[in-house]
């Protein structure tokens, strides 16, 4: 057994171990953090498999990013998990009989017809120099697949504003102005000249006896 | 068994796969489990692009990956934000409790 494949094997034994405690922690902060490590040693595997650009981007993205997200939005949350369990132990013989039957389905099929050792010999962009696969990975990128990453890009940018949108709560209480209305305001709206006589005459009071001004028309109010 | 085949990088995603799955049937109440369990299928899908991309000799194999880590981010940041937006409203994130759209 070469040195390779007893690394493969050691990384996917963690990988599975730490997959299986993702879907099993009674605890989501654990199955969040269980789920770190099983990018990380995916990350591994991609490095066995060449992919250099994309284990590191798996590990600054995703243990980075987002799993850090996962860990914000636990931790915010007050969630009582044990009624979050209830079920568990009954669809557990259902839940292992389909994930048996499935891995073994797709392994013996893959084990049967993918026998192939060596990867087969050249990159798809020959380029002189030392091969590098970020190097690669960025000429594809960039002359091929120009439209892809700008939807890519688009995609990001929906994300951003849905978040934002969604999450995104004003206080009622807020003496906020917003700033559109500030610039739109005129003078006329600060200030409202009137004209009125320089001294009032003097009002009569109004009398017990004399009729409310409603009652001329007719109506009685109750 | 000594030597790697493509076969031992695709069973791995394989058995990934069904791990996930079965943490979709064990997990059905809890919402935050669920995408995470998400999150592991498309660790298995992955798993396979790069071990074709390596064993086939295509870069164009790990360029779907890429855009697949990216649709990824996009979804668990707006699957979060509708998860806390459903936290504020319901006050638990059971998912036998999302029925009011009635389908």
């Amino acid at each position: 057994m070469d040195v390779k494949a007893g690394l493969f094997y050691v990384f996917a034994a963690l990988l599975l171990f730490a997959a299986f405690r993702v879907v099993t922690a009674r605890n989501p902060v654990h199955a969040a953090l269980y789920l770190v490590w099983t990018f990380i040693q995916a990350a591994m595997i991609w490095l066995l498999l060449r992919a250099e650009f994309l284990a590191m981007a798996l590990v600054l993205v995703y243990v980075g990013a987002v799993m850090v997200l996962f860990l914000f939005v636990v931790m915010m949350l007050d969630i009582n998990f044990d009624t979050m369990r209830q079920g568990f132990r009954r669809h557990l013989p259902l839940a292992g009989l389909i994930g048996v039957v499935v891995a073994l389905q797709m392994a013996a099929v893959l084990m049967g017809g993918f026998r192939m050792t060596e990867p087969m010999a050249m990159p798809v962009l020959p380029l002189p120099g030392e091969a590098s696969n970020t190097r690669d990975l960025g000429v594809l990128l960039y002359s091929e697949y120009v439209l892809p990453v700008q939807i890519a890009a688009v995609i990001l940018l929906v994300a951003i504003i849905a978040a934002i949108a969604l999450t995104l709560r004003e206080r009622k209480d807020s003496k906020h102005i917003g700033a559109d209305a500030q610039v739109r305001v005129k003078s006329r709206d600060r200030l409202r000249v009137v004209q009125m006589a320089a001294t009032q005459p003097a009002q009569p009071l109004p009398s017990a006896a004399e009729p409310p001004a409603d009652a001329a028309t007719g109506e009685k109010k109750p | 068994m000594t030597t790697l085949t493509l076969g031992h990088f695709l069973s791995l995603g394989a058995i990934l796969f069904a791990l996930s799955v079965i943490g979709i049937f064990l997990n059905r109440k809890n919402l935050i489990i669920l995408l995470m369990a998400i999150e592991l299928m498309l660790l298995a899908v992955n798993m396979n692009f790069v071990a074709f991309s390596y064993f086939l000799g295509d870069m164009r194999g790990q360029i779907f990956v890429f855009f697949i880590l990216t649709v990824a981010a996009a979804e668990s940041a707006i699957g979060l934000a509708i998860l806390v937006q459903l936290f504020r409203n319901k006050s638990n994130i059971n998912v036998d409790e999302l029925n009011s759209l009635k389908g």
